[in-house]
């Protein structure tokens, strides 16, 4: 292995790391503005201009704050948990391209980690795991409404992995290749996959949103009904982990959505590099709007919906996209 | 040399989450050492270069020790220990050992006499995701189909012991006898 490569490896980890921490909490940020306008207030004015250091006071406040491990919970799986979530979003990262490959001083940097060639199934595979962080630190603390958050952590990642894998299971049978590039290419030759797969751009952008827990599917820490869910025994800088995992997860996942669906970053121009930012940015702004426009749903509610509707929906367009390719 | 480190890591780790996962009173720790030790080993089909291997265990553990997961907080008080029944240990020592010996001869035979083929010769230009499937649509269809054909029975069957009075077929009932059910369910309503 030469060194070049694993120079610019850790460098590209580094960066990623750096700018995806820093995206969570600064999307905090953008969560608070965006909801004020769209609730009728201001949101954070007094930190800063505009409210913009709001984001280092919560920081600050995080890492200071006593970090409180209660008597009686399972203490090595309660510290834990919290890493979990944190980490597995960022590994999810390292199949994901940000941007096309450009050159740097006569060096030519491909900006994704590992070009692995089963990108898609790693990086949902990976995510999915990250929803152990609330099941196992719903199970550890003993607290009763820790434990309902984590019995419905347990259903939501059952049920819905199942609509994510089949709903991506229609693009892939298009392109043939598993590869986030590969998707990228295909679409440039022949057009958005969003055209010919509007069904599964939608099933997975609903099950995008049962994976990274945001609100229609927010039950596993409804602070309305279970207090803050898993979260509900945890302080300061564990807690911290939770969100920088949830934020991040967010972020990925709306870097994810536009690469499968929606074109890519195109032909690796300087454009298209912008719009794959822009039409990440409408995704992320998409989770903000849908959480100041819609209620939760209940559980039974979210049930009913994977099992009855999406998922013989999502079956019924892997059948009609093999007829289609076969004939 | 970085193939030699992971591998000696993650064979490391794998066996310690084993280890954790037999040998501990502790449903939550037992459950949490198995879900890591599975996703270690996934490690072990990223070296091998076979991705796909090493992703599909990943997705398929997580889903399955987190049903495992909730048949332990239907169980058991998860924070507290479990009081287990501790059987005749020399059997269980020996068992351990004959089945750890057994595999160790399996697995080391074929190396030892040389004399290992490869059935299907690597296809140029196929990735690994292309190759599974060449060989599972051609040698080992009938596995795989008689693998699915029990799964959808082993699926309605569930279906069937989950489902409320499945045994009643509304088709094949008179109307007064729907009529009586109907009764029934009412008196059950107003009472």
């Amino acid at each position: 292995m030469d060194m070049a490569y694993l120079i610019e490896t850790v460098i590209k980890v580094v960066v990623i790391l750096l700018v995806f921490s820093a995206l969570a909490g600064i999307g905090t940020y953008f969560e608070r503005k965006i909801l004020a306008f769209m609730q009728r207030r201001l949101g954070p004015t007094n930190v800063g201009p505009f409210g913009l250091l709001q984001v280092g006071a919560d920081g600050i406040k995080l890492f200071t704050k006593e970090d409180i491990i209660p008597t009686n919970v399972v203490a090595p799986i309660f510290k834990i948990a919290p890493v979990i979530t944190a980490a597995t979003a960022f590994m999810a990262a390292a199949a994901i391209p940000f941007l096309p490959a450009f050159t740097v001083f006569g060096y030519e940097v491909h900006p994704i980690v590992a070009d692995i060639n089963i990108g898609i199934l790693y990086v949902l595979g990976v995510m999915a795991v990250g929803l152990f962080g609330p099941l196992l630190g719903g199970m550890a603390s003993a607290n009763k409404f820790s434990l309902l958050s984590a019995a419905r952590a347990a259903a939501v990642f059952i049920s819905y992995e199942v609509v994510t894998g089949l709903s991506i299971l229609a693009p892939i049978m298009m392109v043939g290749s598993l590869s986030l590039i590969d998707f990228n290419n295909y679409q440039i030759e022949n057009g958005w996959i969003l055209w010919s797969q509007p069904l599964a751009f939608i099933l997975f952008w609903i099950a995008a949103f049962a994976e990274t827990g945001r609100t229609p599917f927010h039950l596993i820490a409804n602070d309305h009904e279970i207090i803050d869910g898993f979260g509900t025994e945890y302080s300061g800088m564990r807690w911290g982990l939770f969100f920088i995992g949830e934020y991040a997860n967010m972020f990925f996942i709306s870097f994810v959505i536009p690469i499968i669906f929606l074109g890519g970053f195109g032909d690796g121009s300087i454009f298209g590099a912008l719009a794959l930012f822009g039409k990440m940015a409408f995704f992320f702004f998409f989770f903000l709007w849908v959480r100041a426009a819609w209620p939760d749903v209940r559980p039974d509610q979210l049930m009913w919906l994977c099992w009855k509707v999406l998922m013989p929906l999502a079956v019924i367009n892997v059948v009609i996209t093999g007829f289609v390719m076969m004939f | 040399m970085f193939e030699a480190v992971a591998f000696y890591l993650f064979a490391f780790l794998t066996i310690t989450m084993f280890w954790i996962t037999v040998t501990t009173a502790q449903a939550l720790y037992a459950l949490s050492a198995l879900a890591a030790g599975m996703i270690f080993i996934s490690a072990f089909f990223f070296i091998l270069g076979a991705d796909f291997l090493g992703a599909v265990q990943i997705i398929v553990y997580t889903g399955a020790v987190m049903a495992l997961y909730a048949f332990g907080m239907m169980f058991f008080d998860t924070t507290r220990e479990v009081k287990e029944k501790h059987g005749n240990k020399y059997i269980v020592v020996g068992l351990s050992v004959l089945a750890a010996v057994m595999i160790v001869a399996i697995f080391s035979a074929p190396i030892i006499s040389t004399n290992m083929q490869a059935f299907y010769p690597v296809i140029e230009g196929a990735g690994n995701t292309q190759m599974v499937g060449l060989v599972l649509f051609t040698k080992y269809l009938v596995p795989f189909e008689v693998a699915a054909i029990m799964l959808l029975v082993a699926m309605v069957a569930g279906i069937v012991l989950a489902g409320k009075k499945m045994d009643l077929s509304l088709t094949l009932l008179n109307a007064q006898e729907i009529q009586a059910i109907e009764d029934e369910k009412n008196k059950k309503v107003l009472s």
